[in-house]
């Protein structure tokens, strides 16, 4: 049986021909997401703010009535709500600011809940409530710092990892990544305005792991090939590795691709933005272990002394890590 | 390393076995599941809200509130102690001013008659004190809360409140709540497949204190209009006032609690024919009830249901045998409610609701179908691409990555573990993450021959290679996945356990189940070619 091949064999690009520049690019995304983030901010969904958000369906409409709820719910008197359709035309979510001294009377979160529920199902007979979530200023805040840290906590852990496992260097490199491509995965929610709750922490931090992943296996065959080719140059040799590991690299990707491909397109509803940062975070991700963590190894000054056992003290934790994956110069 | 004795193969295939017995459970429908429930135990993953729908409630409690109520507590204590001490102790001045209770001893000499009374007080059983015991000018007693005795008190007013609230909820049906305590002051509510969370938040976020206090008959309604009363007076809000005004003003002492009770049932008053409740005290508490009106008669009474006056009706005549009826402005519903929290007991502390979910169970239900049909499409495709790029080896991968799924079911229904939506989204993760280190031994095999070795040992060469890069790639997935587990909340946390259970999983059925098959085929056919 002829086997498919998705990278034909001896594939040699030149990848770092191009790191300066896709290290420019890189920057500026970065720096624009930054600002967009800081200037159109988030769409920060009730998780994060507090407030209270209704999920309705409107069984028998083709599509929901959105400017004709906006007006009827602002006219409840409890401000204007943001309504958004989510996944079908004929749903929308309806969000609402919780309602003066609702921290200190819940109550008064709850009459709006079934006041605004009342008045749909009174105006609109096939409409179906699918759920209400109702957060308190102070969980928000709860939550929010909670995200971040897991976040924080979930980059430093890791890099820490690589540091101990590979070189310093290895480590600011995997951090570099991660952080680029977390603050594009905020990028492209500032620009999409989709709804950012504690979903897409989830997913930032799946795609932190994945990220991860990619940059460890090329950086694992960066190591290898550092101890088999003393006499390369760094950037030929970081070549090398990438393509190397090339069809692993869209091998795996495409793998982990398709179902979140099938999630975006098919999966619930509810986690749409969560398939979506997942699946732009694999894209950007496998991106970032070649054109972010590899490159910085360069200007690190990363070379085949790192993993040379020499004279000075780092020579024994070479000489360590030589003899423990039984490596043959 | 393609060397795989017999015990081994045993074991790992004993594995195997036992991890997607587990999942068999959870796959099957409800009914053909409580047919086999008959014979062998049948551990099911638990649905989490956001698929099965369902309430989801935070409640937090008052911490200020209780440390105001116990200091009440104290100074009753204080003063039926002092005057229950022979000879009776008189004390002045009483006042309670940041959390501390003062007040004098009138007269010097009994200072020490009084420490001595009100240390029993201030002791708990564990022989600590719950307050701290200091004299002023000689004869002013200082008693200042310790704060391990608020800690033990909040402690004990959240173990209450939540039997409290698990009778409430019991008394709606047949639901099947989950009430946890969460950290120092909050308590979780989970209630899956309900209908309409109304009726359930209105019930448990009561506090249903009920209290008899008379009605200051001499106060001046300019007064109590502002909000002002007498000496041993309070005003307290009353909505549904006769008189128009929505406030009542009442007398601070000579009441009694309605937390003495047997018994509430919502019923029908005789003369109105509109919804009251019926409470009947125990016999102490019919006994001061009975006192109570006794002494009272032609009097009005107040009766105060979490600080509101919810009616003042005139006491005709002594109240023997305990039995009393509330009425107010009641509907059946709220006559229901309230009978079912007194019956229930109050809640020691008032809770409040900081954060709720609900779940319709069609968006559940949809999202489940979904999701599924979202798992079983992807994986799908994985196993065509991969039986399409390696061959043989490919197969190998796809058949470990069904066990790998069995297996996470499997190890997640032992487990009791909750799937919530983000859960099926981590599934998916793990199944990349799976195929990747497939991915990663063949890709190392497929160079190695390219390489000119010979079959075995490119085999064992891959093996053996690219098990450092999934070791170190699967480490750092589990450092992230133990963080969010730690830091994480809610819908993150059952990401975290699919990702920690799936990562342990996919390693062993990926690199040791495969390389067994492997080794089976090695040992065999003894191959001179591969075609990977």
């Amino acid at each position: 049986m002829k086997l498919l091949k998705v990278v034909p064999d001896d594939t040699n690009i030149d990848f770092l021909k191009w790191r300066v520049w896709a290290f420019a690019i890189s920057l500026l995304l970065m720096a624009a997401s930054v600002g967009l983030v800081a200037t159109k901010g988030l769409n920060f969904g009730v998780d994060f703010i507090g407030g209270q958000m209704i999920r309705a369906t409107f069984t028998q409409s083709a599509s929901a009535p959105v400017t004709e709820l906006r007006e009827t719910v602002g006219s409840l008197g409890y401000g204007d709500p943001t309504i958004q359709r989510f996944g079908a035309e004929n749903q929308v979510s309806i969000r609402m600011k919780l309602p003066e001294g609702a921290d200190k009377n819940p109550e008064l979160a709850n009459a709006m809940a079934e006041k605004i529920t009342s008045k749909l199902k009174a105006d609109h007979p096939d409409v179906r409530i699918d759920g209400v979530d109702s957060v308190s200023g102070k969980v928000s805040e709860e939550l929010f710092s909670k995200g971040i840290l897991a976040l924080l906590a979930a980059m430093a852990g890791v890099s820490i990892y690589i540091w101990f496992r590979f070189e310093w260097q290895f480590g600011v490199g995997a951090i570099w990544s991660l952080l680029h491509d977390v603050t594009l995965t905020f990028g492209l929610f500032a620009i999409t305005g989709w709804e950012f709750d504690l979903n897409i922490i989830a997913a930032l931090l799946t795609i932190i792991g994945y990220s991860l992943n990619d940059t460890v296996v090329v950086y694992d065959r960066i190591r290898e090939n550092l101890m088999k080719f003393r006499k390369m140059e760094m950037a030929s040799l970081l070549n090398l590795s990438v393509n190397e590991t090339l069809s692993r690299t869209v091998m795996t990707s495409v793998s982990i691709s398709l179902p979140l491909i099938v999630l975006v397109l098919f999966g619930p509803d509810v986690i749409f933005g969560f398939s979506a940062a997942m699946a732009f975070g694999i894209v950007v991700g496998t991106y970032s272990s070649i054109y972010q963590a590899a490159p910085i190894l360069i200007w690190l000054k990363v070379g085949s002394h790192s993993f040379v056992p020499t004279d000075e003290g780092n020579g024994s934790k070479a000489e360590r890590i030589g003899e423990d994956f039984g490596a043959q110069p | 390393m393609l060397d795989f004795p017999r015990w081994r193969i045993w074991m790992l295939n004993t594995l195997i076995v036992l991890g997607v017995a587990f999942a068999i459970p959870s796959l099957l429908p409800t009914s053909m599941r409580a047919q086999l429930a008959q014979y062998v135990p049948t551990p099911t993953i638990n649905l989490g809200l956001d698929l099965a729908g369902g309430s989801h409630i935070l409640l937090e409690a008052d911490t200020s509130q209780l440390a105001e109520t116990r200091l009440e507590a104290l100074e009753d204590s204080v003063r039926t102690a002092m005057r229950r001490a022979k000879p009776q102790i008189a004390i002045a001045d009483v006042s309670r001013s940041d959390g501390a209770l003062s007040f004098n001893v009138t007269d010097v000499s009994k200072v020490d008659a009084a420490r001595e009374v009100i240390l029993p007080l201030i002791s708990n059983s564990t022989g600590t004190r719950d307050w701290n015991l200091g004299v002023n000018n000689g004869n002013r007693i200082i008693l200042s809360p310790v704060s391990s005795g608020d800690e033990t008190a909040l402690d004990q007013a959240m173990d209450t409140a939540k039997d409290v609230i698990d009778r409430r909820i019991n008394a709606l049906g047949t639901l099947e709540p989950t009430i946890i305590r969460q950290g120092d002051n909050r308590i979780v509510v989970q209630v899956p497949g309900l209908q309409d969370p109304e009726a359930l938040k209105a019930l448990i976020g009561k506090t249903a204190k009920l209290e008899f206090k008379l009605v200051d008959e001499q106060a001046d309604p300019d007064q109590t209009a502002q909000g002002k009363a007498r000496v041993g007076s309070q005003v307290l809000p009353y909505p549904d006032n006769p008189t128009g005004l929505p406030y009542i003003a009442v007398r601070r002492l000579g009441g009694i609690s309605g937390d003495k009770l047997v018994k509430a049932d919502p019923t029908f008053d005789a003369q109105t024919n509109e919804p009251a409740v019926t409470i009947q005290f125990d016999s102490e508490g019919g006994q001061r009830f009975a006192r109570m009106t006794q002494q009272n008669v032609n009097k009005l009474f107040a009766i105060v249901l979490d600080g509101q006056v919810i009616s003042a009706p005139q006491i005709r005549e002594p109240i023997f045998g305990g039995v009393s009826q509330i009425s107010g402005s009641f509907t059946t519903e709220s006559a229901n409610a309230l009978s079912i929290s007194l019956r229930s007991g109050a809640l020691p502390v008032d809770l409040t609701i900081v954060e709720e979910r609900s779940v319709g169970p069609d968006l559940g239900a949809d999202s489940i179908r979904r999701g599924i049909l979202a798992a079983v499409i992807g994986t799908t495709a994985i196993l065509v691409l991969m039986f399409l790029v390696y061959g043989r080896f490919g197969m190998y991968a796809n058949f470990a990555l069904v066990i790998n799924v069995g297996m996470i079911l499997g190890v997640m229904a032992f487990a009791n573990a909750t799937l919530t939506l983000p859960g099926i989204a981590g599934f998916v993760l793990t199944i990349g993450a799976a195929v990747d280190a497939n991915v990663l031994i063949n890709e190392r095999i497929r160079e190695e021959l390219k390489r000119g070795r010979r079959v075995v040992q490119a085999i064992e060469v891959g093996y053996k290679e690219a098990s450092r890069a999934i070791f170190d790639a699967n480490s750092t997935n589990v450092i992230a996945a133990v963080l969010l587990f730690i830091f994480g909340s809610g819908p993150i946390r059952g990401f975290a356990v699919v990702l920690m259970i799936g990562i342990v999983t996919s390693v062993f059925t990926a690199v040791t189940i495969t390389r067994m098959w492997v080794s089976r085929w090695v040992k065999n056919t003894r191959p001179t070619e591969l075609t990977i």
